[in-house]
């Protein structure tokens, strides 16, 4: 018995209708991205409902509206919307394949990660030299974890840009580059996104509270 | 029947209804044998509530389970690749009328069980007060490690692991935990529900007549779990006056340090008495687990726990 | 500080013998593997086909092997178990002290669930959903490989517990505080803890390549109303992963965090939550049964239809309900806990909402039965499991409805009647269905069919032991036994548990036939070749290349005209009088390459796993490193692919196509 016809490889790769075959490996990369990307926000929503619920339970010790600082909030986020845009500049070099366009808005960007790590951490080390550590109270706990698991994921993105710009040293702008170039900048989108929800569910309320 | 069986090939065999025959007897001769000290026996009104309503929903599903499990059989063995007089449709593979009614009767179904959900589950709400015209007797229970604590707030007394209780009263039950979950629970007057450290909930049962209910936790707790038996001694209501009069003063005293005592973990505990209880013992045992821990709780020696 | 964190000698139970004598064993067998594979000379073989194989078929069949294994020492677990129970009646405290039994009951579920149902799943996915798109793999081979090591990880993690130091003493679920650090201070609950986070990541990284597979890389033609069934239900299934699984990594790093630095999620001091904890976990565990339980329905969907010689009946109706499933399964967790005390309006809601997803479900089974109705039903194995399978499910379904109403639910939650209903459930659905797929696809993987004698011997002794060892329990459920007792004063109970435990033996007898099929099988392999690649006149793609199929599957991707593509295909070719030409052009196809991603990755995670679990700092620091410089060689690879030959492809077809006109 025989099998139909042949299929013509060489359709057009902006054709996404599966119904004409397996999509390009541009497309399925970057989806599947995607669905990592929104695995991770599940995992952040089970962190943020267990916030919510965690959020008044200080046991006797500071508060939000005691703790936070609306002026270190406003710069981390400056910081990491900043960082968003001259990433989005770093795409732009990648698309036109200019290398030091691209090395230069990578270094803005990683430097704002820094600088909001920077913010954040300080933050952090103030909170605990006033007695407000993570083991006082399961608020506390819930808080320091939320936006600590925010933090970690910009640390991993960092790492991961400086492990990018090793690569098209290394390699140029081939394919695998620049698929995972485009995972990365949507990986740093999407923490900005994450930032939103935190600021306006931690900061924003709890400090009115 | 011998007959339907002859011309059989050797999958579908009699050995599918003896088996079938087996399970059903072995569910027959459980439930009958089900029938003292469980679910089945019901000794007061939530638990007599309770099985009429498992029952009742048991049979509208037997309804649909049996006549599906019955076609599943026929139809397999009808059907069969060597029954030359089966019909055979090699294209049918849809049917309106047939996938509206294979749609209506689980949705139908559900729909009624639904209902008996709904108004059961409000019916039957642990916290609903029983209808009675007696005063209800308050008890506070508190899960330890691994035993029982009942503490009868308005009488001043206090016992473990044995609850007396008047018949035909109501009992209002405020439930807490020193440490781990357990499920207060005995199956011939009711409900079960959680004991959670730091948090009160709430139970309300009744024994209808006079008699020993057997009581245990119904969540793991750890290595002493299996010990948590407890027994309800249900008396008739002056009875239970008397008893109440003669264990007041008589025994030791629950107050803090010989709470803190009993808290220490050891388990099958024999049924003891407190002739005072200090008072609001139970607010501060909910507030007192909430209180950073000692060290963690010790490993007994291998094998069985003796008190 | 300790350079070995807390391991020390006293790590290893020598004061136990129980412990002693099953650590010997399963090193014993570990080691015999061992020597066995270096005396033969196999491991050149062995890395390079199977260990470093990123090909979804070997990844398939190393998991559904890594499944069997976990079976048997689940099963060893649960015979254990029945004994004890029969043992410890009256005032007897049988032979099990209760920091064995406690722990035997926790691995038995961690292990049947999480080590023996989604390897399973995942290995029979793995194996059919590339071959039924009609494609060569599936999205992103190489994170495959990452995933089976990852799951090894845990399975091995959780065996070395029985060795060194010991496994979580709280039940399958580990619920807080039980299993915070105040009552649980030895190394059991981290062994669990961080087995099942490196496994679920590993689950979710299958969960993200099966959902881009599926919606991404589809055969020319096959539009989503043509996909097979068994794709619909693995969609489900990985969408649920996807969903589902954050939020027990998540769960899980918050009870890491109270247990290792001291926060207050579920503790009972610092306000922290413990009925968090129980929200979170069936927030994921509910999704998860539909996980387990979604790909065994369509293995049955894929069963009833190639066995009667007809096609699916309803399949738009079984997509729909499939798909409702999905949906629903994530509203409903709070069913596992009506006596938590969340009052009547939530727990009627709940109770609605469980009875709810009963519909789709009955919908199934009654597209089943009108599958086989008019139909030609030919009864192999498959089919028996998938018969056995309708029975049964029925009646755990049934039972599962009467726990959905609350009232009832107060008086039979955590008793053996729940016990017996979520076995009925699993068994009878999940395990039926992995049972039939796995002897459905069998010969596909391997080139030769099982022996049906055998199997069907399996199939009746299972079937039988399910029911002589679980309606018992239904009964001492409603008697009021609890479960997890250790012992117990009632010597009412006895009878019905020395049922149980002759039940379980059976089952036994069952096991022993499985093995025994494959041995004879091996044996006999010759008599039993699959040489047309299609020995069950199959109606899906995967029937419709040589068994076993090549690295590449298909010379040409198939171009596929309507539901059930190769049914469709043999019709018109058996209806057309004239022999279609072989015009097929045949070209050099580019496979994923080898990689040694997986392996590394999976022996990083052990060597970080176990060093956390014993507190071991800078050895957990080196497993990171590891893994990370394991990434950096991955994503430094100069060459993704390798070529095939067209010379090699076309040799490989001409036989194929040569076996299958004789």
């Amino acid at each position: 018995m025989t099998m139909a016809a042949l299929y013509d490889e060489a359709a057009d790769p902006l054709l996404d209708t599966a119904a004409d075959g397996p999509a390009p490996k541009a497309i399925v990369v970057a989806y599947g991205f995607w669905i990592f990307l929104l695995s991770d926000i599940v995992m952040f929503s089970a962190i943020f409902a267990t916030y919510a619920v965690l959020a008044h339970a200080t046991a006797g010790g500071p508060s939000g509206a005691q703790l936070f600082n609306e002026t270190r909030v406003l710069v981390e986020t400056g910081c990491l919307l900043l960082s968003s845009y001259t990433c989005g500049l770093m795409s732009l070099g990648i698309e036109a394949r200019h290398r030091v366009a691209t090395y230069c808005a990578a270094a803005v960007t990683f430097a704002l990660g820094v600088a909001f790590l920077a913010v954040e951490l300080s933050e952090f080390a103030g909170m605990v030299a006033r007695g407000a550590t993570p083991e006082r109270s399961a608020f506390l706990s819930a808080f320091f974890t939320l936006v600590g698991c925010h933090g970690l994921h910009v640390t991993f993105g960092l790492l991961w840009l400086a492990v990018m710009m090793a690569q098209v040293v290394t390699k140029g702008f081939r394919d695998t580059v620049l698929r995972r170039l485009f995972c990365f900048s949507l990986f740093w989108h999407a923490l900005d996104i994450i930032w939103v929800g935190i600021f306006t569910v931690v900061y924003l309320i709890g400090a009115r509270s | 029947m011998r007959d339907l069986f002859r011309g059989l090939q050797a999958d579908i065999s009699a050995d599918r209804l003896r088996f079938g025959g087996r399970a059903l007897t072995f569910v027959a001769v459980a439930g009958l044998g089900g029938c003292s000290q469980g679910v089945l026996d019901p000794q007061g009104p939530i638990a007599s509530a309770e099985k009429t309503i498992l029952l009742n929903s048991l049979g509208i599903m037997l309804a649909i389970v049996v006549p599906s499990i019955l076609a599943t059989l026929g139809i397999a063995f009808w059907f069969r690749a060597s029954n030359p007089r089966a019909l055979h449709l090699p294209d049918f593979e849809y049917s309106g009328l047939l996938e509206m009614i294979v749609w209506s009767i689980p949705a139908m179904t559900v729909l009624l069980l639904g209902g008996i959900a709904w108004i059961g589950a409000h019916e039957l709400d642990p916290r609903k007060p029983i209808e009675s015209s007696v005063k209800p007797i308050k008890v506070q229970v508190t899960s330890l490690d691994w035993k029982w604590l009942f503490i009868y707030p308005d009488e001043g007394i206090a016992s473990v692991n044995t609850l007396t209780i008047p018949s035909g009263t109501p009992i209002s039950f405020d439930l807490t935990s020193s440490g781990v979950m357990n499920s207060f629970f005995v199956p011939q007057l009711g409900s079960q529900i959680y004991t959670m450290a730091g948090m009160v909930t709430h139970l309300e049962l009744q024994a209808q007549k006079p008699g020993v209910y057997p009581g245990f936790s119904a969540q793991f707790s750890g290595n002493g779990f299996a010990d948590m038996n407890f027994v309800v001694n249900a008396v008739p209501r002056d009875q239970f006056a008397q008893w109440v009069a003669s264990m007041r003063g008589k025994g030791p005293a629950l107050d803090a340090q010989s709470y803190t005592a009993l808290a220490q973990p050891s388990a099958a505990v024999a049924p003891l008495t407190y002739g005072s209880v200090a008072s609001d013992l139970f607010g501060t045992i909910v507030q007192a687990s909430t209180q950073p821990a000692g060290p963690p709780r010790a490993m007994p020696a291998a094998g069985r726990m003796e008190n | 500080m300790n350079i070995l964190g807390k391991l020390s000698w006293s790590a290893i139970p020598i004061s136990e013998p129980e412990d002693m004598i099953a650590s010997g064993l399963m090193i014993l067998a570990a080691v015999g593997v061992l020597v066995w594979v270096t005396v033969k000379g196999r491991w050149p073989y062995l890395w390079q086909e199977w260990l470093t194989s990123v090909d979804h078929k070997r990844i398939g069949v190393m998991y559904c092997i890594l499944a069997l294994l976990m079976l048997l020492r689940g099963f060893v677990d649960a015979i254990m178990m029945r004994a004890q129970q029969v043992m410890a009646a009256g005032g007897a405290q049988g032979y099990l002290p209760p920091q064995h039994y406690d722990q035997i009951f926790s691995a038995h579920g961690t292990i049947m669930i999480f080590f023996m149902a989604m390897p399973f799943i995942i290995g029979l996915m793995n194996f059919a959903v590339p071959l039924q798109l009609g494609i060569r793999d599936v999205a992103f081979p190489t994170l495959n490989s990452v995933s089976l090591g990852l799951t090894a990880s845990g399975i091995l993690l959780t065996n070395i517990s029985l060795v060194v130091g010991e496994f979580a003493k709280t039940g399958w679920v580990a619920y807080p505080p039980l299993s915070e650090l105040r009552f649980s201070p030895g190394v059991g609950v981290d062994y669990y803890l961080w087995a099942l986070q490196i496994s679920g990541v590993g689950t979710l990284l299958t969960g993200i390549n099966f959902v881009t597979t599926i919606l991404k890389m589809r055969a020319p033609g096959m539009s989503y109303m043509r996909m097979p069934v068994f794709c619909w239900t693995a969609l489900a299934t990985n969408l649920l992963i996807v969903a589902a699984f954050p939020i027990l990594t998540a769960t899980f790093a918050m009870l890491l965090l109270d247990r290792y630095l001291g926060f207050h999620f579920f503790t009972n001091s610092g306000q922290g939550n413990p009925m968090m904890y129980v929200n979170l976990f069936w927030a994921w565990g509910h999704p998860e049964v539909y996980i387990l339980i979604l790909p065994a329905f369509g293995i049955f969907s894929e069963v009833f239809a190639t066995f009667s010689g007809k096609p699916l009946f309803g399949y738009r109706s079984i997509v729909a309900a499939t798909m409702a499933i999905c949906v629903f399964s994530f509203l409903v967790w709070l069913h596992h806990f009506f006596t938590m005390g969340a009052g009547a309006d939530v727990n009627g809601f709940f109770g609605i909402m469980t009875m709810i997803i009963a519909v789709p479900t009955g919908v199934k089974i009654f597209n089943w039965l009108f599958t086989m109705f008019g139909g030609r039903v030919r009864f192999t194995v498959p089919v028996l499991w998938s018969l056995g399978f309708m029975v049964t499910f029925v009646i755990g379904g049934m039972t599962g409805v009467l726990l959905a109403v609350p009232p009832a639910d107060f008086q039979l939650h955590n008793s053996l009647f729940l016990v017996a209903h979520f076995h009925n459930v699993l068994i009878g659905g999940l395990f039926f269905g992995v049972m039939a797929g796995y002897n459905y696809w069998f010969p596909k993987a391997f080139g030769f069919t099982l022996s049906e004698r055998w199997g069907k011997a399996a199939f009746w002794c299972w079937l039988v032991g399910f029911y002589v060892a679980f309606m018992p329990l239904y009964a001492l459920g409603l008697m009021g036994m609890t479960r997890r007792l250790q012992h117990y004063d009632n010597a009412a109970w006895q009878p019905l548990l020395i049922v149980a435990a002759a039940g379980a033996l059976i089952v036994l007898c069952g096991i022993i036939c499985q093995i025994i099929q494959l041995i004879v099988s091996i044996r006999e392999r010759d008599e039993h070749r699959d040489k047309t690649g299609d020995p069950w006149n199959g109606r899906t793609l995967e029937w419709a290349t040589p068994s076993p199929p090549p690295a590449w599957n298909f010379p040409a991707l198939p171009r596929v005209e309507g539901k059930d593509a190769f049914w469709t295909e043999k019709r018109r070719i058996r209806g057309s009088s004239t022999e279609e030409p072989t015009s097929l052009r045949y070209e050099p196809i580019e496979v994923p390459k080898n990689s040694a991603t997986g392996f590394v990755t999976a022996f990083f995670a052990v060597l970080t796993g176990f060093a956390l679990i014993w507190h071991i700092w800078w050895m957990a620091m080196l497993g990171l490193v590891g893994a990370f410089i394991t990434i950096l060689a991955f994503a430094w690879r100069e060459r993704a692919e390798i070529e095939i030959p067209a010379a090699l492809i076309e040799r490989v077809d001409r036989a194929y196509r040569e076996a299958l006109s004789r």
